[in-house]
């Protein structure tokens, strides 16, 4: 039973660990950040994050420098340029996330550019937005490990007032909470974690975790800490079949083609949203 | 003559000119609607559908075209009594990882990718001219058909409803107009361009009026003004449009909002 469903040598794979791990860590911390991102309604700038952090570390790479310190950079750069030109209030959120992507993917073309001309490398441009679980080499784990505990501790640490300011800013301020320090903190949280993944496991696989199975959680229930840990569950749940059934693909067809493991998680991570939202009224959220 | 606007340099202006015009107009409404995650989502989406057009070998527009219609409905059908912003974020995605997935099954894509995604105005042929118009000529018209309804249901969203026009049929009709103005741009400027030019100039515009008209006018203006010295600056440079483009438009914003500031401190309160 279990042979048919596994392909020869899943367990074996030292690519599949990897992945599974690598996916495991990022699918928790994503989890745990995206609840907070889908409450606020951030999910744009969690995906330019996650486009920025890609480009700048890819031109990272290009330059010279180690990529890590790219995407982080880039990362902590626009998550402040969007905080100071407003992100914080609603109204002009989506323009502020907005007018830095479209600045920040004309500086990436810029960058991309000259590096395809100096070391003819245009797959760079392929590799960071596509990126694979499957092409991680085992160094990144701990990184992936630490910064992951960074932005998982942030959120620990600003728990309750963030969730108060989240739901209700009026009622925040009115208690003298710092509304807008804690709004930007969240978004240095933020940016951590989508950068991170974003550069591990490719761009778009960043914004799926971080938005989708936190919004599949918050359809299910409608207490924070519950929907944390149901949409971590939801998200290293997607990520080890998609890699499972990538794994698998490769053995589809006789011209050995693996699919994508990126396509996989995000139509499972869509699935699950799409059922979360067809399911019968009991107890849903509004 | 000066080389920059001979032989197929006449083309680039052109085009450009046209999707400056119907950037800024329909820029327009997203700024007003809030809808700069769509304007983001549905031309970064609609690429898998040229890499699907380039897999199994038909006309590039028309895998845009599926895809950025298919990305619109998934949107406004998703977005539905739900948050839009994680509908949104999540069509995208999706169009993306169906992206990945036609990406694998093809080898000799990667400078392409780069084209689509940062665009390539100055290698634009004379046959991409006629489908370009033809589709802002569509795109200008639809726009005109919708203007009053998308403006009263953008500023006074409950006025609408009163006179018949459900909030949900006035958003599809918008994610459809973005749509299409999707598919005529991206071949030829690629998704970021679109992307800057739908945001930057209609965000600075409104900094320095209020009256929707001489708003949309304005932003037009300025849309042209950026995509004409990114190509000139891309023509003397060498460096891709998009650069120049996507600072350009988020410069405009910049002055913009010192102007309204400025003025605000001026005017007093």
């Amino acid at each position: 039973m279990l042979r048919a469903i596994v392909e020869p040598g899943f367990w074996g794979s030292s690519a599949v660990q990897l992945a599974a791990a690598v996916g495991a860590v990022t699918a928790i911390v994503a989890g745990c950040v995206g609840v907070f991102t889908v409450i606020r309604s951030q999910s744009f700038a969690g995906e330019a994050l996650g486009d920025l952090g890609a480009a700048g570390g890819s031109s990272a790479y290009l330059a010279g420098i180690p990529s890590l310190w790219g995407f982080l950079g880039v990362d902590v750069a626009a998550a402040g340029v969007m905080e100071l030109i407003g992100i914080q209030r609603a109204r002009g959120r989506d323009l502020a996330t907005g007018i830095v992507l479209g600045a920040g993917f004309g500086l990436a073309a810029l960058f991309l550019y000259l590096g395809t001309i100096y070391n003819n490398t245009t797959g760079v441009t392929v590799t960071v937005l596509f990126g694979s679980p499957f092409t991680l080499t085992p160094s990144v784990l701990p990184l992936v490990a630490a910064f992951g505990a960074l932005a998982l501790g942030a959120i620990v640490v600003l728990y309750r007032p963030l969730l108060l300011v989240s739901v209700s800013p009026e009622l925040a301020a009115a208690r003298r909470l710092p509304v807008r320090l804690i709004g930007a903190l969240y978004l240095f949280a933020m940016a951590l974690a989508v950068a991170l993944s974003a550069v591990t496991i490719g761009a778009i696989l960043s914004t799926a975790l971080l938005v989708g199975p936190a919004a599949t959680a918050l359809q299910l229930t409608r207490r924070p800490g519950r929907a944390i840990l149901v949409a971590g569950l939801i998200g290293v749940g997607a990520m080890w079949l998609g890699v499972l059934l990538a794994y698998d693909s490769y053995y589809w067809s006789s011209s050995h083609h693996g699919w994508p493991v990126t396509f996989f998680v995000v139509t499972l991570v869509l699935l699950a949203y799409i059922a979360a939202r067809a399911r019968p009224a009991r107890g849903r959220a509004r | 003559m000066n080389p920059v606007f001979s032989g197929f340099m006449v083309n680039a202006w052109l085009v450009a000119t046209i999707v400056a015009v119907v950037g800024g107009a329909v820029g327009f409404f997203v700024v007003l609607r809030g809808s700069a995650f769509v304007a983001h989502a549905i031309p970064n989406g609609s690429f898998a559908g040229a890499a699907a057009a380039s897999l199994i070998g038909v006309n590039t527009i028309l895998g845009l075209g599926v895809f950025s219609v298919g990305g619109a409905l998934g949107i406004g059908l998703l977005g539905r009594r739900g948050r839009h912003d994680v509908a949104t974020a999540l069509t995208l995605v999706f169009m993306l990882g169906l992206g990945a997935l036609f990406l694998s099954f093809s080898i000799e894509y990667a400078p392409e990718i780069y084209s689509l995604l940062f665009g390539e105005v100055l290698g634009i042929s004379a046959n991409q001219l006629a489908p370009t118009i033809g589709l802002a000529v569509a795109s200008l018209a639809a726009l005109a058909v919708l203007y009053r309804p998308l403006l009263l249901s953008s500023t006074l969203p409950d006025s609408g409803q009163a006179r018949g026009v459900t909030p949900f049929a006035i958003e599809i009709a918008f994610l459809l107009l973005v749509a299409l103005a999707t598919t005529m741009t991206v071949p030829v400027v690629g998704t970021a361009l679109i992307f800057s030019l739908m945001i930057g100039p209609p965000a600075a515009a409104r900094s320095f009026t209020n009256r929707p008209c001489v708003a949309i006018a304005l932003s037009v203006t300025i849309a042209l003004v950026v995509v004409w010295a990114g190509i000139a600056l891309s023509y003397q440079t060498n460096w891709p449009v998009g650069f120049f483009v996507g600072t350009a438009s988020a410069a405009a914003y910049a002055t913009g909002r010192a102007w309204r500031f400025a003025r605000r401190r001026h005017g007093g309160h």
